[in-house]
Order: structure tokens, then C-alpha cells, then sequence
């Protein structure tokens, strides 16, 4: 017996964690696909019914669809590009001789690790239009006050700004770990050769950096598109649709709609473009790590 | 002399910006434990924002009016149950895609970090509502396993490619079956991969909202979502959602003191390798 184990031990290990993920991921990926073809209210009286195309046909006549679709790139994109740039600012200051460093780099922890509900609640209080924090920091600047969350205008810059703040360390963070890594004969070289320290930045801490920010963008791009807790918890969406990503537009047309069908379909969409994405990042990146 | 001055001036100028960005990062944390020891009235007058007299009513009453016991327990369980099971599963499979390379299970289990939890919301709510699990912790349990489970394997492959294969050898030369040369000389060697899966898989489900929102009911409720109820009572208590903010918050923040290596290890590792 145990020399069969033995044997078979290739397939045997991973066993048991492909079929948790074929039974709890892709079994019910296969039965949202399904239900994207069917019309159906999760009413246990009436089956689903099938309408071929029909959801995806309205889901891409809807505007509200095509308004999340970009509400969701926007989100991304932006507060992507930011915590980008701050991120690796923040490494580069970072990479010296910083007393209490191992505290330093705890408390920047906090932001991504603390409960995203939580923090995003409190978000809201700061946000408050009477009593928040935001606006008072403002009337002291003796600048006009904010409705922040509850403006169609200012809601996403301001969930960016959350998640500028939740994100930006873990960037600071990955590339600081890169930064160690790095061989020190160029720095040399270019010290010798009289470079300025932009000219050894641009020209050889980041080019040598290049893998370490690829794999940072992947990670944030995916997870950013992803983005639920955060605007569930504190916009849900609003006010009216103007922070509804895909994400959140699926949620409510699934669980609060029951719109089963033309969610399903959503959610096919959803799940094509992040699949696509991070496909095509990882083959960008691979590009990229084969041209060093 | 002249240099060495200038580098001091730098390093202290350094020093300076790093603590005061710091600071700025932190100021949301400080906001939060500052409005939970105000009551109602001390957050609604905005003239006195840092002079007030503190008080623990709004910690009293989280526990006492909110039940909050018993969501640290659900969130507690749920957290261990589905890091304990992501392990079980998990070690064998990451040792053995690391062991004989396994590309394409590598991919499976990359694709179930990326996948939105949000494509397969439906499908589990008609599922465990058919199988009268809703409101379970079997269900909440399975649910954070698709988060834990991953994440585990995909911090322990690139650890188990690390050791070397002798090691194994060795232990089989001594008459170890495999499972018996992972059990008792791999594990005991992969502690540091194990502690970074593990912390993070934890904080992962203590976390997790969107999952519990389906699927938790007023039996298994779990903090996220017992602070989020906080949303729904006609006047927002500030107070009382502060203090169960600083209530959810405070065990991450433990651990990351005493762990913070482990964790930068885990969120950071995968990027840096490359």
C-alpha cells in the first residue's frame, strides 16, 4: 500500500487540493456560465430558462453596464499609476539608514493588513461631511468644504485616495526588497563615470528594477479590478451609480435584483477581462525579464 | 569632513520624510482609537477634536449590546479551521508541484488567486443554500479555504524548490517512505514557509467579507460583517463602530509586531523573485 503511495505520489499530494478547486472554483464558474444563458429570479417555483444570448445582448445594450465597465478601468488605472510612482518614491527614501526600520516597516503593514471593512468605515467618518476630519483639515486651509463619499464627482478620487493609502506601502515594500537584491558594480561604474544620481536612477535602478515593478503592477492590476470591501462598505456603489464597478453592479444585480441571469453574464464578462489581463501581463513581463 | 557632514544632513533629512510620511499613514489608526473613546456627542462637536474626557462605554457596550464575543469566535474558528484544512491540502500539493514540477497545476492554483470571488458568488449561495449550509461554519469554512488554500501553496512552492533533494534522499536511504521522509524531515525544516503561509492565510479569512456576506447568518456571523451591520442602525453610533473597528484591528496589528517579517516576506516574496 504504501508502496503504491509511493509510487503515485505525483498525483497523489495534489489530489486532494485539485479537487477542493474543481469543486468549490471550477464547477461553479461552469454553472455561472450556465445560468449566464438562462433567465431566472433564484425562485425554487420557476426554473431557469434558457434565452440563449439574450443577457449578454442586454447586458451590452445597458448603460449602466458600460458606465461601470469604465468606472471600473478608471479606478484601476489611476490609483494603480499613483501608488506606483509614490510607492517606489516611498522605497527609494526607504533605502538608507532609517532608525527603527523593523518598526518603520511594521506600522506601513497596517494599512493593507488591517480589515478593509473596518478601515473603510472608518474612512467614512473621516469623510463625513459634518464631522469628518477631511472637511475640518480643509476649513482650517480655509478652503470650501467637500461632500467627498456623498458626491457624484468627488466619490472616485476619493476611493482612489483610500486605496492609494491602503496599497502604496505594500509597493514601497516589494520594491525595497528589490532594491537589496540589486548588484552593487554598476553603481560603481557610474559613480566612477560622474553620473548624476537621476541619471543612475533612470538609467540603472530602474531598468535593473524592471521585473521586481512588472510583477508589482500585475498584482495590483488584478487586485484593484477586484476591488469589493472597500466601495461596498462605504459607497455601495453611490451615491446613485457613480462608484458602481463591475464588481459591485454583479453584486447588487445578483443578490439584491436577482437578476440571475444578466448577472451571470456580468460576471462571464468580469472574469474574461481579468483572466485576459493577467495573461497578458504575464507574458509582457516574461518579454521583458527575457530582454535583461 | 565637509562630506561626511552632508551625508549626516541627508541621512537625517531621510529620516525625517520617512517618519513624517509614516505618520500621515497612520493618521486614519490614530482617528479610529481616538473616536472610540468619544461618546456620541464628543464626536458630533467639532470645535473640541483632541481635548475631551475619554471614556470605555463605547468598548462596553460592543460587547455587551452587540454581542461581539461571539463574533470574535465565529471569526476565530473560521480563520483557523480554514488555514488548518488550507495546510492539509495545501503542503502535499505545493511539495509535490515543486518536487516533479508541475507546471500546469502551478497554473490552476495561480488562476484561483486571480479568479474574483465575486464569479462563483451564485453558484455557492444556490449550492449551500440547497445543501442547508447556509449560516454554517462548514460553509464559511470552505469558502476562506478557496483563499487560504491557494495563497499557501503559492508561498510554499518557491520554499519547497529551495531545500535540497538530498535531503529527501537521504531520509528514503534510512527506509522513510516519501510521506514519511515530508512528514518528518521536510515539515520540520519548512517552519519559517509554513509561519508566513500560515499568518497570512489567517489574516486572510479573519478579513474576508465578501464570502461571509452570502454565506454567514446569525449563527456565524463574523466581525467584518457584524461591523458592516453597524451601517444599517438609523443613526450611525461612530463610537461603538470605532471601538469594533479597533476590537477587529488589534489582533492583526499583534501579530504583525511580533511577525512583521514573515508577513513582508509573504506579501512581497512572489513579486521579488520574479
Amino acid at each position: 500500500m504504501s508502496y503504491w503511495i509511493d509510487k503515485h505520489i505525483k498525483w497523489i499530494y495534489p489530489l486532494p487540493a485539485v479537487l477542493f478547486v474543481g469543486l468549490m472554483m471550477v464547477f461553479p464558474i461552469g454553472y455561472t456560465f450556465w445560468l449566464s444563458f438562462h433567465e431566472w429570479s433564484m425562485s425554487n417555483v420557476t426554473p431557469p430558462l434558457w434565452v440563449a444570448l439574450e443577457n449578454y445582448k442586454a447586458l451590452f445594450q445597458d448603460e449602466l453596464f458600460r458606465e461601470s465597465l469604465w468606472i471600473t478601468f478608471y479606478f484601476t488605472v489611476v490609483a494603480v499609476a499613483i501608488q506606483m510612482v509614490l510607492g517606489i518614491l516611498l522605497a527609494l527614501l526607504m533605502n538608507a539608514q532609517i532608525i527603527g526600520k523593523g518598526l518603520v516597516k511594521t506600522l506601513f503593514l497596517l494599512p493593507m493588513i488591517a480589515t478593509p471593512v473596518a478601515v473603510g468605515l472608518v474612512w467614512v467618518l473621516i469623510y463625513e461631511p459634518n464631522v469628518g476630519v477631511a472637511n475640518i483639515f480643509l476649513q482650517a486651509l480655509g478652503l470650501p468644504v467637500q461632500e467627498w463619499l456623498a458626491s457624484p464627482d468627488l466619490v472616485l478620487p476619493s476611493l482612489i485616495l483610500i486605496d492609494v493609502w491602503e496599497w502604496t506601502p505594500l509597493i514601497a515594500l516589494i520594491v525595497l526588497a528589490g532594491l537589496v537584491t540589486l548588484p552593487k558594480d554598476p553603481y560603481e561604474a557610474a559613480i566612477v563615470d560622474g553620473a548624476s544620481r537621476w541619471q543612475v536612477f533612470w538609467n540603472i535602478t530602474l531598468p535593473l528594477l524592471k521585473p521586481t515593478i512588472y510583477s508589482a503592477v500585475l498584482l495590483r492590476l488584478i487586485d484593484a479590478l477586484k476591488t469589493f470591501d472597500i466601495i461596498y462598505a462605504t459607497t455601495n456603489g453611490g451615491p446613485g451609480t457613480s462608484s458602481q464597478t463591475l464588481n459591485i453592479y454583479g453584486y447588487v444585480l445578483g443578490f439584491q435584483y436577482f437578476q440571475i441571469g444578466k448577472a451571470s453574464a456580468l460576471l462571464m464578462v468580469f472574469f474574461a477581462i481579468v483572466l485576459s489581463l493577467s495573461i497578458l501581463v504575464i507574458v509582457l513581463r516574461k518579454k521583458a525579464g527575457a530582454s535583461l | 569632513m565637509n562630506k561626511q557632514k552632508k551625508m549626516a544632513v541627508k541621512t537625517i533629512l531621510t529620516n525625517i520624510s520617512v517618519y513624517l510620511i509614516l505618520f500621515i499613514f497612520i493618521l486614519p489608526f490614530l482617528w479610529m482609537i481616538l473616536a472610540s473613546f468619544k461618546n456620541q456627542q464628543q464626536i458630533l462637536d467639532t470645535s473640541n477634536l483632541f481635548v475631551f474626557t475619554p471614556n470605555f462605554e463605547n468598548y462596553v457596550s460592543v460587547f455587551t449590546q452587540y454581542a461581539f464575543m461571539d463574533f470574535i469566535v465565529n471569526s476565530f474558528l473560521v480563520a483557523a479551521a480554514s488555514t488548518f484544512f488550507g495546510l492539509l491540502l495545501g503542503l502535499p500539493a505545493a511539495y509535490a508541484i515543486a518536487k516533479y514540477k508541475q507546471s500546469g497545476l502551478g497554473l490552476l492554483i495561480l488562476i484561483a488567486r486571480i479568479v474574483p470571488g465575486i464569479s462563483f458568488l451564485i453558484p455557492w449561495f444556490i449550492i449551500f443554500s440547497r445543501l442547508e449550509l447556509i449560516d454554517t461554519y462548514t460553509a464559511l469554512t470552505l469558502s476562506h479555504m478557496l483563499v487560504t488554500m491557494p495563497f499557501i501553496i503559492w508561498v510554499m512552492i518557491p520554499f519547497f524548490e529551495s531545500l535540497p533533494g538530498e535531503l529527501e534522499e537521504s531520509a528514503r536511504i534510512d527506509g522513510c517512505t516519501t510521506t514519511g521522509a515530508f512528514i518528518r524531515v521536510i515539515l520540520p525544516i519548512s517552519g519559517p514557509g509554513i509561519v508566513t503561509a500560515s499568518i497570512l492565510a489567517f489574516i486572510f479569512s479573519w478579513n474576508n467579507f465578501m464570502f461571509s456576506l452570502i454565506l454567514a447568518g446569525e449563527q456565524t456571523k463574523t466581525l467584518p460583517i457584524a461591523i458592516f451591520n453597524f451601517l444599517s442602525y438609523s443613526e450611525i453610533n461612530w463610537g461603538g463602530l470605532m471601538a469594533a473597528s479597533v476590537i477587529i484591528t488589534l489582533p492583526v496589528l499583534i501579530i504583525a509586531l511580533f511577525m512583521q517579517r514573515f508577513i513582508i516576506a509573504g506579501l512581497t516574496g512572489g513579486a521579488v523573485k520574479g
